[in-house]
């Protein structure tokens, strides 16, 4: 027991002595857990919503559609669709619907939508749930709630639909169709029949006009969907002359749907498209899958800046730990008892950051996590589950752990009359370099030199960098992604931007948390040897300007490769070709970078280059 | 070495200070370094500073490089006044008038023999090629040019002094202050660089060693005795000669 309080003494006092690297070790541990914490907490939080929405509106299992295709002389014949009502395994239907599109115009937004044709008496399969309002009547439009919330619409709006007017009679959610803007009826087709399908013949259409799609046509891409009473729907097909038919079926085994649908699939323009319950799933998923990505991604670039920054912080204080350990084993200490001492200290640190972590993961879920009007129920209030917590703990463990076995199984080799004379880790030389930087102004001379002494630390300091903007430029690919197909209104996907933020501010965070590390470290060890080159005739600015430069040199290399990795990764995160983002915000991310290191630099470099050379070397040949 | 030392006007003084004060900290833990020391040192002459530790010899010798800037008081080097010069003016004259010679050597560690020696030609702006003839002639001169691609960790303790006397001369410096250049030697190797700072002072170069090592005085023109921050003693030696150090190092090896 004595023993246990006495590791436990020694460690809290060693804390206390350095708190500044105990601080930056829990920032560099927290900014890890609190992202691993983001994914955690998101994953499932949408599938309980959808199923709740399924259940609400007696969501169908299969969806058949069948739209008239270009320049056919006669509108889709409803009988094909008729047929699949009868097929063996279907329990109930609704339908057949009919389907058209429009322009939809609301609070000078124009949005393209495909408009159901629905009874006023409530449907077996797929009755919309009204959330806001009421559902259709002759003149009065019900809209999917996550095109209303786009829209910024709710019901009693005016709207104007192919040039007439309308009133918004109800707001409405489905399980039968993703939300704006994924909404789409045949001719498109989903899940596995899309992939082997033809493309739907887009070419040579007609001019659109602002109203409606070309004649006889559809129009493909981001739209939405409003549900209008039979009779305003059919007037709207004679109109633009675009017209389908739509059934929603509900099978004896919905587990099935996939087969059936595989069982009913032709390879023909003029078969329905058939949509499973979890291909309108997915399509809801979407939505927050490329959060999920994305905070995924960005928690294991987090978890390697960080231990990056821990690499570092545990190499800085080896001296200083190495001294310890020889004056405890000078007083009697075994080397169990200095290895616990380091654990214990490191295992603290990480307990505060699985805490720290998983109430600010907890405090920025709610963020994330709105669950889109789209679907009933908040999406379920984010939770801190037992697992999550034991997970972050383990992980944040995990790194303090191994961040302690390294120095401590080296402390215990020591021998103690080494440890006691306090000798530094040599400096590696790297002959080359040395002799090219003879070469460069003296602040380059310097700089170049300071970075070759430590090359594993400046490796880690052009890895920090790079991760970190790898992360960025990712983010922001996807964002310009995002936004070169972004929908008219509030498009729900730039709701993803909302996660890249995060995961970006983070990672800039634990970037700079790691920078700091990083020049903790070299102006410690650069003391002395800057002090020298003062005592030998550098001025102070020119060695502070070359213990930046030689931290803003690496941050610059580290900068380019994150800025190929950023646009690598988003090419892989996403299946088409990635859109570049803008010049002037990659230009502001790599200067954004170095600047950012660069500043962090200068203040100790200069606060250094205060201090009398004489006290310095004084010290340091101690 | 007489090429620095030519462009002195006549004989004055090269280093001279005038009521020189020294205080570290205030109220009860105030500790008065430097009390009023007045010093000269004319072109050519080596100057020993002796005194028991504390007493404020590598302050005073810090005060005349530059190194720090004094309570009160003048610094004098060459004419110009230096204890009022900006941080930038300090710089310039340590690399162009002044060499140093530390107890602890205060070599670069990752550093060869020769780069170390050539470390102060480049920071002066010398081209590196005039750096690196400069350097493998002082390596010479101070017998080390074998050892010029070694580094300080692979040296015995007197060829790092060696190595950083001829640092301190790279840059062909109008004084060479040297602070226990002899305190982390044994004989043989404080005989060797004794021989080497003898070389110097014959050659004209002005030194001023603050040491504890009374056989420095050997190699000394006149020896200063500081107690408590101030200079209580001064004695003129009977010139250091070859002779008598061969004797020293006669005796000692
Ligand atoms: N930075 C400082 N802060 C406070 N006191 C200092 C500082 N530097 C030196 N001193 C004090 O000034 C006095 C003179 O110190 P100095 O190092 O000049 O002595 P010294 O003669 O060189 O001693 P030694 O022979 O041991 O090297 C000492 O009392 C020392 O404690
Ligand atoms: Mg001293």
């Amino acid at each position: 027991m004595g023993r246990t309080l006495l590791v436990f003494r020694l460690a809290a006092r060693d804390l206390r002595r350095r708190p500044a690297e105990a601080v930056l070790l829990l920032l560099a541990l927290t900014a890890a857990t609190a992202t691993l914490t983001l994914g955690l907490i998101l994953n499932g939080v949408i599938s309980e919503p959808y199923q709740s929405t399924r259940e609400a509106t007696a969501g169908p299992d299969v969806i058949a559609s069948l739209g008239r295709l270009h320049g056919a002389e006669t509108g889709p014949d409803p009988a094909a669709l008729k047929a699949l009502t009868d097929a063996p395994g279907v329990v109930a239907h609704s339908g057949p619907y009919l389907y058209t599109q429009a322009a939809l115009e609301a609070g000078g937004v124009t949005v393209r939508v495909w408009a159901q044709g629905r009874h006023t008496s409530p449907a077996d399969v797929d009755q919309p749930k009204v959330t806001e309002g009421n559902w259709v009547r002759d003149g009065g439009a019900v809209l999917e709630a996550g095109l209303a919330q786009a829209l910024g619409a709710s019901a009693g709006d005016r709207i104007t639909l192919g040039g007439r007017s309308f009133q918004v009679a109800g707001v409405a959610v489905t399980a039968a169709m993703p939300p704006y803007p994924k909404v789409c009826y045949s001719p498109c087709r989903y899940g596995a029949a899309a992939q082997n399908a033809p493309p739907p013949p887009i070419e040579s259409l007609p001019p659109t006009s602002k109203a409606g799609p070309p004649p006889g046509a559809f129009w493909m891409g981001a739209s939405g969907l409003i549900w209008l009473s039979e009779a305003d729907a059919q007037s709207f097909a004679k109109q633009t002359q675009s017209l389908g038919y739509l059934v929603n079926l509900k099978l004896a085994d919905p587990a099935g749907a996939a087969t059936f649908v595989r069982g009913h699939f032709q390879n023909l323009v003029t078969a329905p498209s058939l949509a499973t319950w979890q291909d309108v799933f997915d399509g809801h998923m979407w939505l927050i899958e490329a959060q999920r990505t994305a905070l995924m991604g960005g928690t294991w670039l987090l978890g390697l800046i960080a231990l990056g920054s821990i690499a570092v912080l545990v190499g800085g204080r080896m001296t200083d730990q190495l001294r310890r350990v020889g004056l405890l084993k000078a007083v009697g200490g075994t080397p169990g008892l200095v290895a616990a001492v380091l654990l214990a200290e490191h295992v603290a640190v990480a307990l505060l950051a699985t805490v720290a972590g998983l109430v600010t993961g907890w405090l920025a879920a709610p963020l994330l996590t709105e669950p889109g009007a789209a679907l009933l129920g908040s999406a379920a209030t984010p939770a801190v589950t037992p697992a999550t917590a034991g997970l972050v703990a383990a992980v944040a463990l995990g790194i303090a752990g191994l961040a302690s076995f390294v120095p401590a199984v080296r402390a215990a080799r020591t021998s103690t009359v080494r440890a006691l004379a306090d000798v530094p880790r040599p400096p590696r030389r790297a002959a080359r370099l040395i002799a090219i930087s003879a070469r460069l102004p003296v602040p380059l001379l310097l700089a170049v030199r300071a970075a070759a002494r430590r090359p594993r630390r400046t490796l880690l300091a052009v890895a920090g960098v790079a991760v970190s903007v790898t992360g960025i430029v990712a983010a922001l690919s996807v964002h310009a992604d995002r936004y070169a197909e972004k929908a008219p209104g509030t498009d729900p996907r730039t709701g993803l931007s909302q996660a890249l933020l995060m995961v970006a501010i983070m990672l800039v965070v634990q970037a700079a948390v790691n920078a700091i590390c990083i020049i903790w470290a070299t102006t410690l060890d650069a003391r002395r040897s800057s002090a020298l080159a003062r005592a030998l005739g550098a001025t102070p600015d020119q060695v502070s300007a070359g213990l930046a430069a030689a931290q803003a040199l690496p941050a610059l290399a580290g900068a380019l490769l994150g800025l190929a990795g950023g646009i690598g990764l988003a090419e892989v995160l996403n299946e088409d070709a990635v859109v570049i983002p803008p010049p002037w915000q990659l230009a502001a991310v790599i200067l954004g970078a170095v600047a950012v290191v660069t500043a962090l630099t200068a203040v100790p470099a200069r606060i250094g280059a205060r201090r009398s050379v004489g006290e310095i070397l004084r010290t340091e040949a101690a | 070495m007489t090429q620095a030392n030519g462009s002195l006007p006549g004989i004055g003084p090269v280093l001279r200070t005038q009521d020189l004060q020294m205080r570290y900290g205030r109220g009860a833990g105030l500790v008065r370094a430097l009390n009023g020391v007045e010093l000269e040192a004319a072109a050519g002459e080596a100057v020993a500073v002796m005194g028991p530790s504390g007493s404020g010899k590598s302050t005073l010798l810090n005060l005349l490089g530059g190194l720090e800037r004094p309570s009160a008081g003048e610094v004098w080097l060459a004419g110009n006044r230096i204890d009022g010069m900006s941080e930038k003016e300090l710089a310039r004259l340590r690399r162009q008038s002044i060499g140093f010679v530390f107890q602890a050597f205060h070599l670069m560690d990752e550093l060869t023999a020769q780069e170390n020696v050539e470390l102060p030609a480049l920071l002066a702006g010398r081209s590196p090629r005039t750096a690196r003839r400069r350097a493998a002639q002082l390596l010479e001169r101070v017998g080390l040019d074998d050892r010029a691609g070694h580094l300080p960790s692979a040296m015995s303790g007197g060829e790092r002094q060696r190595v950083a006397v001829a640092r301190a001369l790279v840059n062909e410096p109008l004084i060479v202050l040297a602070d226990e250049p002899t305190g982390n030697l044994d004989s043989a190797a404080t005989a060797d660089v004794l021989r080497l700072l003898d070389g110097l002072r014959a050659a004209g170069q002005t030194l001023v060693i603050v040491t504890h090592d009374a056989r420095v005085t050997a190699i000394a023109d006149r020896l200063i005795t500081m107690r408590d921050g101030s200079l209580v003693e001064e004695t003129r030696l009977t010139r250091g000669t070859v002779g008598r150090l061969a004797e020293l190092t006669g005796l000692e090896g």
